[in-house]
Order: structure tokens, then sequence, then C-alpha cells
């Protein structure tokens, strides 16, 4: 048993050595990294471990945070009605959004990729514009409004039909959300995809058209996605991101509280807690919550991603 | 590599695919745009027609007037208008150009060499970019507070520096780069530096492009108000959402902001894009 113990103390130090002498060998490599390691480090490394710490404590923000264990978590499982609609809320929202944007943001960016150059130039621009500046889905607002101003109504009433109350019926506000949401998903995935797809090398189109690749799906499957997978890997986390911490478009359309939280999301949750209720060990909580689950959903994208092209 | 000429068809594409594509493609570029027309189009309404009912999608009798109230408003401001718009651009050029660069260096060693510790630290960064930033802003706060950058314009710029989603885009398209041409450039003599900045970044120009728009329209719209409360650092959406937050009187001149505070990311977006687009004739880097 020493014996085992002993070679496995000697592997460990041996691994050590090596890696000591790599990291030597690699001197270039920490002084082009520093930069960047210290100020993420100073600004984002750093927060976050003290909102996860933050999470197992008692926190008002005028007080020293008190430790109370896992007690925010049973609280916020057990005892938060509001917590699990809004995981629902959040759950169905980004099921939806999530996977139709991200195949969306992809699936155009590869169709304007074939188009001639100036028309590729205009319709990158009409795809993105809802993205480029952050307040454009507030005329969604307008669209929808419930009073008799909202476009969809006065357009209904001049075809005799009755108005809805669109972002006040529990029945029609998540579908309003995800439209708004599915409006705007061509983002940063996008531009990432279509700046990809310029750099795919055009020979192998034209060796595959020599190895007996047939049509565009093909060509898609075989070459295009093989040589954009990091932009796809890129894409995807940046859609798991973007989608499971909306907030702000469900808010700013249906309000803060919505009617029965039909749109409550877990972030407008934690923007509860954290800044209008002043409980942020609570709202850490939440956040660590979310962060585990969005964690996981990552793990199974990942899979996916690798089968690619296969 | 060599230019292959073009044929005047591509190989695997049908005339009747390409139809149908068009098709698909204006069906769903109206969708994206057309909300967009409204808006536009609300920003040149006169008052009565911003509140006529029924209400009017389209703009009947165009006008300038909202702007001109706005910048009548602008010129009442406390501290002068232009010191607004200097703090919005200096924030957004310095804050671009520090990310591009401390991003791009991280990016390139973290794709092209294996070293210990790194791809650790990878994992970090893209597992940070998924943590909610509300929850955040407290620790960050007293991080502030405690390097004394409270009220000063580094706090706004200094940590976009580091935001986690331009390492990731860099790294992702360094990674395409083949190694034989790092390696041939070093046989020839040339410093790490050398790589990087003549063969590596030349080579990825798509992406930092790209980098460029995301972090001019992040800082852009990003108005910082809990780090800074010296009215004569504060930024052009901070003053123009003091605007807008008139109500009724200043329904017309509200519509107008969103356009002015547009016209500067559109103008990034699109000098960038047509530099991507162009970069095409010129790629192709191949083992």
């Amino acid at each position: 048993m020493g014996n085992i113990l002993s070679l496995y103390f000697r592997k460990k130090k041996r691994d050590r050595q090596i890696a000591w002498k790599k990291a030597k060998m690699n001197k270039n490599c920490y002084l082009f990294i520093l930069p960047y390691a210290v100020l993420f480090t100073l600004f984002y490394i750093v927060p976050i471990t003290m909102s996860l710490v933050l999470s197992f404590t008692y926190y008002n923000v005028l007080e020293p945070p008190r430790v109370i264990g896992l007690t925010n978590y049973v609280n916020l499982i057990l005892a938060d009605e509001v917590f699990l609609t809004a995981v629902k809320n959040t759950f169905v929202l980004a099921g939806i959004t999530g996977p139709i944007g991200y195949l969306a943001s992809f699936l155009f960016a590869w169709l304007i990729n074939e188009l001639p150059r100036y028309l590729r130039a205009i319709a990158i621009v009409c795809f993105y514009a809802p993205s480029i500046a952050g307040s454009a889905f507030t005329i969604w607002q307008l669209i929808f409004s419930n009073d008799a101003y909202g476009w969809v109504n006065s357009i209904l009433q001049w075809f005799g039909m009755e108005p809805k109350l669109w972002l006040s019926n529990p029945q029609y506000m998540l579908t309003v959300v995800i439209i708004v949401t599915l409006w705007m998903s061509l983002g940063t995935g996008f531009l990432a995809f279509v700046a990809g797809l310029q750099g795919v090398d055009r020979a192998q189109y034209e060796a595959g058209y020599v190895d007996g690749i047939k049509n565009r799906w093909q060509e898609l499957w075989y070459i295009t996605l093989p040589s954009m997978k990091p932009m796809l890997l890129f894409g995807a986390i940046n859609t798991i991101a973007s989608s499971f911490n909306v907030a702000d478009v469900p808010e700013f359309l249906c309000g803060f509280p919505s009617t029965d939280y039909a749109v409550h999301t877990v972030v407008s949750h934690l923007k509860d807690y954290g800044i209008n209720r002043f409980e942020m060990g609570y709202a850490s909580a939440v956040a660590t919550v979310l962060f585990l689950a969005m964690l996981l959903c990552n793990k199974l994208v990942q899979a996916i991603l690798r089968r690619v092209g296969k | 590599m060599k230019r292959i000429k073009m044929k005047r068809r591509q190989p695997n594409r049908s005339r009747g695919g390409d139809i149908g594509v068009y098709l698909v493609l204006v069906l769903f570029a109206s969708f994206m745009v057309i909300p967009l027309i409204f808006s536009v189009c609300q920003a040149f309404k006169p008052l009565d027609e911003i509140y006529k009912f029924p209400p009017t999608i389209l703009v009947r009798n165009p006008t300038l007037d909202n702007f001109s109230d706005l910048f009548a408003i602008m010129g009442q401001s406390y501290v002068p208008f232009t010191r607004y718009i200097f703090n919005t651009v200096f924030i957004t050029a310095v804050g671009t150009i520090g990310q591009l660069m401390v991003a791009s260096m991280g990016a390139y060693v973290l794709a092209k060499y294996d070293f210990p510790g790194g791809r650790k630290f990878f994992t970090i960064i893209t597992t940070a970019l998924m943590f909610n930033g509300y929850v955040t802003s407290i620790p960050n706060y007293l991080i502030m507070a405690k390097i004394g950058w409270i009220d000063t314009y580094l706090a706004p710029i200094i940590p976009a520096f580091a935001a986690p989603m331009g390492l990731f885009l860099m790294k992702q398209f360094m990674e395409g780069i083949p190694d034989s041409l790092i390696e041939a450039a070093k046989i020839d003599g040339a410093k790490e530096w050398g790589i990087f900045t003549k063969i590596v970044m030349p080579n990825v120009k798509p992406a930092w492009l790209t980098l460029i728009i995301f972090s001019v329209q992040n800082l852009w719209n990003n108005q910082q108000s809990q780090y800074i409360y010296s009215e004569n650092l504060k930024t052009l959406p901070y003053a123009l959402q003091q605007i807008t937050a008139g109500g009724v009187a200043r329904a017309g001149a509200a519509a107008a902001v969103g356009l002015v505070l547009m016209i500067v990311p559109i103008g990034v977006f699109i000098f960038s894009e047509s530099n991507i687009l162009e970069t095409m004739a010129s790629s192709g880097i191949k083992e």
C-alpha cells in the first residue's frame, strides 16, 4: 500500500516537474496572456467567486453578510412559488428561442453567404438590424400596445374584431415575448457565422465537387460545418448565455412584475431580490442555480456539436 | 493560394433552389426590417401624428421638428452637451482598442500553444460568460471602490478590456490558422511578437472587425451609471435618457433620441462588415 502511495506521489512530483519545465519553455505565452489574466481575474473571477460565497449568506448590503448555510437554496426550492414559475417560464423561453435562434442564425448566415456581394451586404444589415441598437425592441410595445393606439389592435378593430390585451393577458404574453425575442435572435452568433464563412477555403468546395458531393446540403454537412466548428461553439455558448438571461424584453413589454407572473423569468426574480429587496444573498443563490442550469445545457450542446460533420 | 476562377454558376447549385433561397430571405428580411422602419418613421412624425387615432404606421407629413426640439433641449443641459458626446466617444474608442489588443494577445497563445494552465484558463473564461452580471455588480463596485476607480473614466473602460466574449471570439478564429504557417515564420527568424502582429492578426481580420462591432455596440449603449456620479463624466445614453423621461411633452424628442443614438453603431457596423466581405477575395490560407 505504502509502495503504491509513494509511487503515486513520485509520479505527481514528476508531472509537476514536467509541467514546470514546459511552463518555463513557454515563458512568452504567459507574457502574452498576462494583461488579460490580471484584468479578468480582478473584474470577473473575483466578483463571481464573491457572489458564489454570498449565496450561502444573508446579506442585505447594509449589514455585513451572515453565513446561513444552505438556507437560501432550501427556501428557493421549497418556499418560493414565484421562483418555480420563473424557472418554468425561463425554460420555455430558452427552450424555444435558444435552438430556433441558433439554427436560424446559422441558416441565414449560410444562405446570405451565397448571395452576390452587394446583395450580401444589404442582407446582413437587414438581418442584424434588430440587434444593432440595444433599444430597437421598444417599438414592439407600440405594435402590441393594449390600448387603441396599439397597431395590432387597431388592425383587428379595422376588421371588426375585438382588440386583445396582448401585454397583460397571460394567455398571450409569453407568445408575444417569444416573437420579439426571436426577432432579436440574429445577434452575436449570426455575425460570428458571417465572419467565419468568409474564412472557409473555397478550394475545398471544388475538391468536394470532384469527390462527388451532389447538392448544397451535402456540401453544408461535409465541408462547411466541419470547418465552422469553432464558430459553432462560440455561437452556441453565446446563445445559451443570452437565452437563459432573458429579462429586459419581457420586463419592458409586459411590465415588472407581469400579470400573474406570466413572463417572470429567473433573471427578473434575481433582480427583484437583489435590487428591489436588498437580499443579495438570496439573489446570488438564484444566480448560482441559473448558472448551474446553463453549465448543464452547455455540456449537452457540446456533446451534440461533437457529432457535426461525422 | 491560387485564385480560382469562378464559373458563372457554382457547382452543386440548382436554379430552383436559388429561387427558393431568395424567397425565404426576402420574407424573413421583411419581418426583421419592417418594425424598424416603423420606429424610424416615428422620429419624423409631428406630435399630432404620434397621438393620432386610429394610429398611422407610416409618417404622413414628415418633419424635422423632433430633431430641432431635441437639439434645443440639449442646449439647455447643465454641462455642455458636447461633453456627454466626448465622454461616450472616448470610452467607446479606448475600451474597444484596449479590448482588441488585450484579448487578441491572450487568444493567440491560448489558440496556438499548449502550455500548462492554458486550457483550464480558457474553460474558466467560457464559463464566466454564463454568469449573470446583476449579482456581480455589488462585488464589482466594492473592487472599484477599493482601487479608487469610482467616478473615473477607468471604471467603465478597463473591465471592458477583459470581457470574456472578445477573447473567446478571437481564440475561435485563430484556431483556424495552420500551425505550419507559424512554424515557417519561426524558422525564418520571426520573433513571437512579429508573428502575432504580422501573421496572425492579418489572417483573422474578419474576427477582429466583428469584435469591434460588438465592443462599440456594447460600450456605446452602456450607461455605467453605478460607477459614475459626476455630471461631467456621464455619457450620451444617460443624458438622452433624461430627455426621454419628460413624458408626453417630449414624446417627439424621445422618438428622435433613439435614431440619434443608433447612428454611430450603425456606421461602425456598416464600415466593418463591408471590410469583412472584402477580405474574402484575399483570404484562404492552407495547410
